[in-house]
């Protein structure tokens, strides 16, 4: 069972770790930054607001796109990372290579776009990044793959170390996460949740950076030979089983927070249970198998894998919806909830998660997809889960480490007014992309027409208020982190609920 | 009846479920429960959990029968019989649509494919909604089945990002009354 006490022993960062985890998180928040602001500057663009010439436009997307896939990735990582090591022994170097292969890969992709001005966004459908038009060359599009491929092996190196320290504990991953007690028998009360939760990220993941590196493999190849040419549905299958389960990964690592830190905060236990190790179990193999829900207006696809992209995609809702967040809210209920920046994060995190599941859930209905595939739709479901879901889960974390650092959890006045702020300009900014929508307006365009305007501003208007929330966010997270104590990690580890 | 207006409404309808769901368990989550209203909570939220996931199942039974019968994707390799046939070919960045006028009131197979990378092949209606689309891929021919209910003019759009164009990749459909009306 998840600790109870706010500050366990056992998660205090010696001054080695304490400098992986500040790269980590600081990183990522200003990442997080840099890449909205390119967002806000492309919604600013599309409401007229701002004159972005198209080529440019395409390379701010490719870079706002790849950015923040491959930064959610980094942060979450960060997360899975900081409570797993509780558990079992991972190596600082697998965690220290997958940052640096990060920052190399981040470079590449940088130069790659605003160097050699490559523009296939960050799905590089092939063929595509072989056919810039003269907007870019084939070597920019290498350069990109190799970026991707960087931090692909980096973030595998974590897995692989990762999954080796939950083997040497629990066996094999068919025990860590939990299936041996899907049926019956006692569960060990104390199988920690992080454990069934990373493992069903490295087993949905690794085969997902598996298949991207051969897609982006097989893509270099092309572009260096290119008689040796690609199978453009069976690329599209490897780009989308690869991006789908890197970005779903994001967001169950970042689930790990939840359970550990949503306890801590109640001060109500959340025991671990066989409908959470069916959920864990379910929601493994429903991220490997929902990628065909991105392939519905492919008609020439294999008749069963659109249905299963349907079914796969409505059944994910039921373990997100049925146990994660209604096991989060029954947790909270009549508990002594200490309302605090942490515990508000998560709680945000949760709503986040399960209010965008219901369009990401439509949009994943073939009928429905045949008038709402690749409008604004499509972007307003996954900003929605990414900006209120995902996001909060990994801010969530860096403040309570803070807290940790400080002795009592972030709460000042700022951050209450922060977080509300956040919330509201999240809001804004999804509900323009749904209501887009909703209006046909097309995603991924430069120009668009003057009947679509008005949600574009409605849009930026979202989007400005998020970067500002999100940069009080940044700073204060960069000046708590860097001003702990010089010893370290030293606060005492033993702060109860009930004290707080 | 739009189908977009449709899925707005159960998308804000469902969102909403969520965010009621969340301001009442909010508002409760600072009066801590003596043992006894902690077991009585438990046992509701079992209940709770139990009846969502009759609703959902049911959901999913009832939703999946709804939308998957008719499968809403023509068969790809059936023949054409009397459809009106249309050719599309989309290619960076412009389609060639052959032809380019259709009649309304009966049922037009467009085969689309592509002659360079991926687009997307959007029809719009003279209101701004999307009615139909596919994807425009190299190497393959998708078949996409439908009638106009209305003559008028049908903006064609790309939904597939391909390249500097993409955006002004346009073209347009006029659909006519069937002839002897």
């Amino acid at each position: 069972m998840a600790t109870m006490t706010m500050y366990p022993d056992a998660e205090r960062l010696d001054r080695g770790e304490r400098a992986g985890f500040n790269m980590y998180m600081i990183t990522s928040v200003v990442l997080f930054v840099l890449l909205m602001l390119l967002g806000l500057i492309m919604r600013m663009s599309q409401a007229n607001w701002l004159t972005v010439r198209p080529d440019l436009f395409y390379r701010l997307l490719s870079n706002h796109g790849a950015g923040m896939v491959g930064t959610a990735g980094l942060a979450t990582t960060g997360v899975m990372w900081y409570f797993l090591r509780s558990y079992v022994r991972l190596s600082r170097w697998a965690f220290v290579t997958n940052y640096v292969m990060f920052l190399l890969g981040a470079l590449a992709i940088i130069v790659a776009i605003f160097v050699d001005g490559y523009g296939a966004l960050w799905t590089f459908l092939y063929p595509l990044p072989v056919r810039g038009m003269g907007l870019w060359t084939p070597s920019a599009a290498a350069l990109f793959m190799v970026g991707y491929l960087l931090i692909g092996v980096g973030m595998l190196i974590f897995y692989l170390d990762a999954a080796a320290a939950i083997i040497r504990v629990h066996g094999n991953l068919g025990r860590a996460l939990g299936l041996p007690w899907l049926f019956g028998g006692p569960i060990d009360p104390d199988h920690p949740k992080a454990v069934v939760a990373s493992t069903m990220v490295i087993i949905a993941n690794v085969l997902g950076i598996l298949a991207g590196a051969v897609v982006l493999v097989m893509g270099l190849v092309n572009i260096y030979v290119p008689e040796m040419t690609l199978n453009a549905l069976v690329a599209k299958n490897l780009i989308y089983w690869f991006g789908h389960m890197y970005i779903n990964a994001t967001i169950y690592m970042g689930a790990i927070a939840v359970y550990e830190l949503l306890p801590r905060y109640s001060g109500k236990p959340y025991p671990i249970s066989r409908p959470f190790l069916w959920s864990w179990a379910a929601s493994c193999l429903f991220v490997i198998l929902v990628f065909p829900h991105h392939l519905m207006m492919d008609y020439a696809q294999p008749r069963w894998l659109t249905i299963m992209g349907q079914a796969i995609s409505w059944s994910a809702g039921f373990p997100v919806l049925l146990v994660t967040v209604h096991g989060a809210l029954t947790n909270i209920y009549r508990s002594n909830m200490r309302w605090t920046l942490p515990s508000r994060l998560l709680i945000l995190s949760m709503f986040g998660w399960a209010a965008g599941v219901v369009p990401a859930i439509l949009d994943g209905t073939i009928r429905i997809n045949q008038v709402m595939h690749n409008t604004q739709w499509v972007p307003g479901h996954f900003h929605f889960y990414l900006l209120l879901g995902v996001l909060p889960m990994t801010l969530a974390v860096m403040f309570h480490v803070i807290g940790r650092r400080a002795g009592s959890p972030p709460n000042n006045g700022a951050d209450r007014v922060g977080l509300p702020v956040y919330l509201i300009g999240g809001l804004i900014f999804t509900m323009a992309f749904l209501d887009a929508g909703r209006r046909s307006v097309a995603r991924r365009m430069a120009t668009h027409l003057p009947d679509w305007v008005a949600t574009d501003r409605f849009g930026a208007i979202g989007a400005m208020i998020v970067v500002l929330a999100m940069t009080y966010f940044a700073i204060r997270i960069t000046v708590g982190l860097l001003t702990a104590p010089a010893s370290g990690d030293t606060t005492d580890g033993g702060v109860p609920h009930a004290t707080g | 009846m739009i189908l977009q207006n449709v899925v707005w409404a159960i998308a804000l309808t469902g969102m909403g479920l969520v965010a009621l769901a969340f301001v009442h368990v909010i508002s409760q989550a600072s009066r801590p429960a003596d043992d006894t209203a902690t077991r009585k909570a438990a046992r509701t939220s079992h209940v709770i959990r139990r009846w969502l996931f009759a609703v959902l199942a049911i959901g999913f039974v009832a939703g999946s029968y709804a939308t998957l019968r008719p499968f809403p994707i023509p068969a790809q390799h059936a023949p054409p019989g009397d459809h009106q046939v249309v050719a599309v070919e989309g290619r960076q960045w412009s389609w060639i649509i052959t032809p380019d006028t259709v009649e309304a009131g009966s049922a037009v197979e467009f085969q689309v494919t592509s002659s360079d990378v991926n687009h997307g092949f959007a029809i719009y209606a003279p209101d701004g909604r999307i009615v139909a689309q596919t994807q425009s891929m190299p190497g393959y021919t998708n078949k996409l089945v439908h009638t106009f209910a209305d003559p008028g003019t049908y903006k064609v759009m790309c939904l597939e990002y391909c390249g500097l164009g993409h955006a002004p990749m346009t073209s347009a459909i006029t659909v006519v009354a069937p002839a002897g009306t």
